[in-house]
Formats: C-alpha cells, sequence, structure tokens
C-alpha cells in the first residue's frame, strides 16, 4: 500500500494494560515518521487467547469487535506479530460460512499491520533515527516469522540504531514456548523450551534481548525475573524510540 | 512392550524434561537432520517450490484413494501376491496370524513398521508362540529394552552409545563396549542367525506406485533385503493412504521422503517387491501380502478439514524440530506416532478426548509446518482439533473437555467485547493485585488455573495506568495547549 495519511493504532490487551510504556514507545516512532495517529477507544483484544485454546464462538466475538472499531481505519498498525497474524490469517477461519463478513475480514486483513514490517514495507524506512547503546539479540517470535514472514524488516531497522550491534543467537527462530494458555497448562514443557531459550541468549553475551512481541517478551522476562538472570529485554519500538 | 496411554502425556513429559541424556541425544537428530531437511528440497529440480509440488501429487492421490488403490491392488494380484484390506487393527492383525499359521511359522523377522506399533503386531505373535525379531537396529535395541520406539524414522534416538553397550552386554551376554562398529557387528551377528532361519518376513512400507504394483520399502542397513527374500512367506504393512499413483508420482515423494526422513539424497537401499518369487528368479518369497490397513484412516478421508493429515509420509522430519517433541522425547506421547504428526494423527485415531493433551500440549509455533516435504498444515489441524475439545463434536463423537474453561472464555469474551466493561474489570484486577506476592515489582504467585505460570516465573503486574487512560491524558492535554 501506499503511505497513509492517517494510521489507526491497535494496541493489543497485553501492551494495553501491562505495557502501555512500548504503545507510547511506538507511537514516539510513528510520531517522528510525521504520521497523523488516532485510537479508537472501543478496541481490546483480538480473540488471539481463545482461539488459540479452541474457543472459536468466543475468538469469534472479538473478531467481530475488532472489525466494528476498525471499520473506518485506513491503516491499523499493531507492536504484535501474533496479533496481526490473528487479524490476517485466522479471522477468514472464524467466518468461512459467512461471506458478508469474510468481506470484512479481508479488508481488514489488508490494511492491518504489524509494526517493524509497516515501517519497512510501507513507509519504506529503516533508519528511524535512533540510538541505542550496546549489544542486543534478536529474538523471531514464531507467528511474526511463520505466520507474517517478517524476519529481514526488524532486524534492517537495528541495524541502523546507532550505537548498537545485533549479535545474532542460535536457532533465534526456536519458540520460546509461550503459546498462550499452554504456558499455564503445561508448565513443565513450557519451562523446558523457555530455558533452552534463554541459555542460547545468554550464549550471545549480549545483555539485551530484543523482540516484536509482548507475549513472548513478558514470557521471557517472567523466568529472567524469577532466575534473577543478567538479561533486559526490551520491545523493538522501545530500541527504535532510542529509550533506554 | 511398555503401556502406551496419552493420558499420561503431562506426567511423562514433566519426568522427560528434565531428563539431560535425553536432550543430548534429541539435539544431534535437531542439528544433523532438522532444517537442513528444507535446503535439500531446493536442491530439486522443482526448487524453493519442491514442498508445494509435493503437497499437490499428495493432494490428488489422497482425493483418489479409491481408484488409485484399486488399481494397486489389480497389479499386484495379477503378479501372484495376495492383497487383505483391513478395516481394524484386529483385522490386520487376524490376517497375519492366520498366515502365519498356515505356514506354521515359528519365526518372524521383521523391518520397521510403525505400522505393526499402531496395529499392536508384535504382541500379538509372541502371544500366538512366534518368536518375532526386529531388524533394524533401533527397532532392535528398543526391542531388547522391551520399549516403544521414540521417533518415527529413528527407534532408539534416545539412547546414547553408552546405554546400547550396557543393554547388549546385559541381553546379548556379550563384553561391554561403546564403539559404535563394534555394537552393529555385534547386532548384524546375531540378527543374521535369525533372518537366515525364519519362516516368514513382515515390513512396513513406506510407500507403494500403483501404476507398477509394487511397494516400495528404504532401509540404510540392508535388513530389509534379508527380510523381504529370505523367508517363505512375506507380509507388507502398508497404510491405505500411502500409496502413490503413478511412477513420476512415486520418485516425487520418494526423492522428499529421504531427504526429509535422514537428509539423504536417497537411502542406502532401496527395495521394491510386489509379489513372490517368479519362477525364473532365484529367490524371493514362495508367498506375498500386501495388508492394507485403514484403521480410522477413511474417517480421517471423509473430513475435509483433516484430509490433509493423510498426505502424511511418515519422514518423522516435524519430529526434528519440534521445540516440544525435543524437550520431552517420543514415549511421552504415549502413542507409536509422536511428535506434531503424533499430536494430529493419533486423536483421529484414538479418540479426540483420550488424547485431549495430545490437542494441547504445544505451542503452535508452526516449525512443523515449514520443514514439512509435503507441507501439511498441522499447527491448523491442532488448532481445529482444540475446538472439537472445546464445544465438543459429533461427527467426531467429542465431548466438551472443560465446562469450566468454555465459562471463562465465554465471559472474558463477553467482557473484552465491551470496552466499558474491561476497563472496569480492569480497575478491578488493579486493586486485587495489591493482595498478590511480589517481588522487584513482578507478581511471585497467581492464583488457580493461572498458577501454571508463576511455578517457574514471574507474572507482569497490570500498569498503573493503561495505554488507553495514558492516550486520553495526552489527547485532553493536547487540546489544551
Amino acid at each position: 500500500m501506499t503511505r497513509p495519511k492517517r494510521v489507526t493504532l491497535f494496541i493489543q490487551c497485553i501492551v494495553d494494560s501491562s505495557f502501555p510504556e512500548v504503545g507510547e514507545a511506538m507511537v514516539k516512532v510513528l510520531e517522528r515518521q510525521g504520521l497523523v495517529l488516532d485510537y479508537p477507544e472501543g478496541q481490546t483484544c483480538c480473540g488471539q487467547p481463545a482461539f488459540n485454546a479452541g474457543y472459536r464462538v468466543e475468538a469469534a466475538r472479538l473478531a467481530r469487535h475488532y472489525l466494528d472499531v476498525f471499520e473506518d481505519a485506513e491503516a491499523v498498525v499493531c507492536p504484535s506479530g501474533s496479533c496481526v497474524n490473528m487479524v490476517r490469517h485466522h479471522y477468514r477461519e472464524l467466518f468461512a460460512r459467512d461471506a458478508r463478513l469474510l468481506d470484512r475480514v479481508e479488508r481488514a486483513a489488508a490494511k492491518t499491520y504489524e509494526f517493524t514490517e509497516f515501517l519497512v514495507d510501507v513507509l519504506g524506512v529503516t533508519d528511524v533515527g535512533a540510538t541505542w547503546n550496546g549489544e542486543v539479540t534478536y529474538h523471531d517470535s514464531c507467528h511474526l516469522l511463520r505466520g507474517l514472514g517478517v524476519k529481514d524488516q526488524p532486524r534492517a531497522l537495528l541495524s541502523k540504531v546507532r550505537g548498537l550491534r545485533l549479535v545474532e543467537m542460535t536457532r533465534s527462530d526456536e519458540c520460546c514456548g509461550f503459546g498462550g494458555t499452554f504456558s499455564a497448562k503445561y508448565p513443565e514443557i513450557s519451562e523446558a523450551l523457555l530455558e533452552t531459550k534463554l541459555a542460547n541468549i545468554q550464549a550471545t553475551g549480549a545483555g539485551t534481548v530484543v523482540g516484536c512481541d509482548m507475549g513472548c517478551l513478558m514470557h521471557m522476562q517472567g523466568m529472567i525475573r524469577r532466575r534473577e538472570l543478567p538479561i533486559s529485554v526490551r520491545h523493538i519500538a522501545e530500541i527504535l524510540a532510542g529509550e533506554e | 512392550m511398555m503401556e502406551q496411554n496419552p493420558l499420561k502425556y503431562k506426567e511423562l513429559a514433566a519426568k522427560a524434561v528434565q531428563d539431560k541424556q535425553l536432550h543430548k541425544a534429541l539435539g544431534k537428530m535437531r542439528d544433523k537432520v532438522g532444517r537442513n531437511a528444507v535446503k535439500l528440497y531446493k536442491e530439486l529440480p522443482t526448487g524453493a517450490g519442491s514442498r508445494e509440488a509435493a503437497k499437490e501429487v499428495r493432494r490428488k492421490i489422497v482425493d483418489n484413494l479409491d481408484v488409485v488403490l484399486e488399481t494397486l491392488i489389480e497389479s499386484i494380484r495379477a503378479r501372484g501376491g495376495h492383497v487383505h484390506l483391513a478395516e481394524t487393527d484386529a483385522d490386520a492383525v487376524e490376517y497375519c496370524l492366520a498366515v502365519a499359521k498356515r505356514f506354521e511359522v515359528r519365526r518372524v523377522v521383521k523391518g520397521k513398521s510403525m505400522l505393526s506399533e499402531e496395529i499392536r503386531l508384535n504382541d500379538a505373535l509372541e502371544a500366538a508362540g512366534i518368536e518375532t525379531v526386529e531388524t533394524d537396529l533401533g527397532e532392535y535395541i528398543v526391542q531388547l529394552k522391551g520399549e516403544a520406539p521414540s521417533h518415527i524414522i529413528a527407534p532408539a534416538i534416545h539412547y546414547t552409545r553408552e546405554q546400547v553397550g550396557e543393554l547388549f552386554a546385559e541381553k546379548l551376554g556379550v563384553p561391554y563396549t561403546s564403539d559404535p562398529p563394534t555394537l552393529t557387528a555385534m547386532a548384524r551377528k546375531a540378527l543374521r542367525e535369525k533372518m537366515l532361519t525364519a519362516d516368514m518376513g513382515i515390513s512396513g512400507g513406506n510407500t507403494a506406485c500403483a501404476e507398477t504394483g509394487h511397494v516400495t520399502i528404504v532401509s540404510n542397513e540392508g535388513n530389509i533385503r534379508m527380510t523381504s527374500t529370505m523367508p517363505r512367506v512375506h507380509i507388507v504393512l502398508l497404510g491405505i493412504e500411502k500409496v502413490a499413483a503413478t511412477l513420476e508420482d512415486h520418485d516425487i515423494l520418494l526423492r522428499m521422503l529421504t531427504r526429509a526422513a535422514a537428509g539423504q539424497k536417497i537411502s542406502t537401499y532401496v527395495s521394491y517387491v510386489g509379489g513372490p518369487r517368479l519362477d525364473a528368479e532365484p529367490d524371493g518369497p514362495e508367498e506375498f501380502h500386501l495388508v492394507l490397513v485403514d484403521n480410522g484412516r477413511s474417517r480421517i478421508l471423509a473430513d475435509p478439514d483433516f484430509r490433509e493429515v493423510l498426505h502424511c509420509v511418515r519422514c518423522g522430519g516435524c519430529l526434528n524440530v519440534c521445540p516440544v517433541y525435543m524437550s520431552i522425547g517420543g514415549h511421552s506421547y504415549g502413542s507409536p506416532y509422536c511428535g506434531p504428526i503424533g499430536a494430529v494423527f493419533t486423536p483421529l485415531t484414538r479418540g479426540i478426548n483420550t488424547c485431549h493433551h495430545l490437542c494441547q500440549g504445544e505451542t503452535l509455533c508452526g516449525a512443523c509446518k515449514e520443514v514439512c516435504p509435503v507441507d501439511n498444515d498441522l499447527p491448523r489441524m491442532l488448532s481445529l482439533l482444540r475446538s472439537k475439545l472445546a464445544d465438543g463434536d459429533r461427527r467426531w463423537n467429542v465431548k466438551p473437555h472443560s465446562r469450566i474453561e468454555k465459562l471463562i472464555f465465554g465471559a472474558w469474551s463477553v467482557v473484552m467485547s465491551h470496552r466499558g466493561l474491561y476497563d472496569a474489570l480492569t480497575a478491578l484486577a488493579r486493586a486485587g493485585q495489591r493482595l498478590l506476592p511480589r517481588r522487584n515489582g513482578w507478581i511471585r504467585h497467581l492464583p488457580g488455573p493461572l498458577g501454571g505460570w508463576t511455578r517457574g516465573r514471574d507474572f507482569p503486574p497490570l500498569a498503573a495506568k493503561s495505554f488507553a487512560q495514558r492516550w486520553a491524558r495526552r489527547s485532553t492535554a493536547r487540546r489544551g495547549e
């Protein structure tokens, strides 16, 4: 799509309620690009937690809510790959038998973007003028990578941050073990995956892990805090906003 | 053999995640084969589109399975082979036993066959007083141990060579060694004696070709050649879906299979079998039997949502990239088929309620789909299986798994579709979270079903002001400027 005049924010539930600073960092980056932002007040959640747990009727309720809230938006930008993947790929599974809704779903799917893909693919920007001193390693979130195919965009953005050096970890694209309600239902397995992930992060020697999804980042941070590991966790928006 | 129970998934997985030996052994498989398969697919003439091309081949075959099978059956019968279509596992076992009885079989040598695990053939043969010997080295190891295979392709992947050395010393009465060539030679000697004196060979087909009327069996040890030619009678077990229509299709699938399964352009041996020894031929069995096993597959075939799982060529490639499989190993699944493919196929054949852990115990990360040689969308089907568990499903005889969870998600979705309600509940939770123990700002213990999270991880508290509140304040401030 061409550069939109107005950008509508979708600040997903986790960021809205627990990590508002991540949403504000994204706002800062987007405003520096000279974009006019708006934020529909009715927005809540894309429905992904219910969908992944199998509760499709419930997920569909939230999908309809999303379609209503963002009906008039020109372009929607969200700081999460998995929420955008939900809108772009799974909404149509929910309304497979409803032609009228499917049409709205396709429109929503086409105009909803993950933050880094919006910057790089739509705005054509990689240097957002940020500075961040230190070494970081980047975690590829599953749905961002495999659902949306976003792999190079965050790396391109990070490569242009002054003072930042990106050190790749072993198997950066291996799941951290979050998986929504899975993490609470199967904590032993979830923690085992997370331990592997954290070991791979620590092996890079970088003090900071960066990602594009607060679900994964919150999961990592949960164990980092419990075990008091010397790793800090940042959403890419916080790095690109030059905040440290 | 050890009991297999998918209801024990959580319990077995909790133990397996502590098993450092297991992780070391599996890590080698992940690093050696794992994602490298994808690079190998790209070397094929079909290039980057190889997986999609193979998927299309499989789709066409499975969509026309009745015709393709009929052709295969006719071709094999024309060559003097017997074909039996077994509707159930019991039916397949009964047929094999009847053939064994007719030949007064006392010893069976077997090639690796996951299908024989599925129908529990070894147990039945042993119960009938027939000595049954696995001839694939990995299978032989797990058989000596009295275990089930823990990987579709590499049955004894969970063992180190030291453990194999100890096992051989104990069971074969040989001196202990951990030297792989010596261990292999020991197994070879023991197995060769069995193969030379067996009355019946049983093997599992990897694929088959309807056009030419043969079953294809790949191996790297040469055991299939002996199993399929030395004994007086040879039985091949084949899932009804594992057939190719034409030789061209067959070759496309075979080259994907060996790349996906073992990172090989072609396996060391490929055996094509399709009938008894003919007059002019120096060796081969007196009788050849193909047992085509349905055992729930036609039920899957009838459901367009799950038909895709029948495209699977059983390469085991999805196991090698699955972080869950890598952490919990194959035995945790309580089913012959483990890993992502097992998590979809087993519930569909053994019952979705019985296998609810297999449907729910993954992260839906999608690594399996990426490596699958036929581009099977296992995450989609896992997600769909979960929806059957959520709401129940008559067609698949599924009862709702948890009415309480259904209620919770129902209430949650109502709250979340009204911003006012969501804000009110968040405010309430914000007040309530003060009661929860914290350290350095994050919550140490969560109540109820969320307690699983805080077993080993802290949980973030709700922020004092939500993004929406901060945004509203900012907008007010800007208007005032």
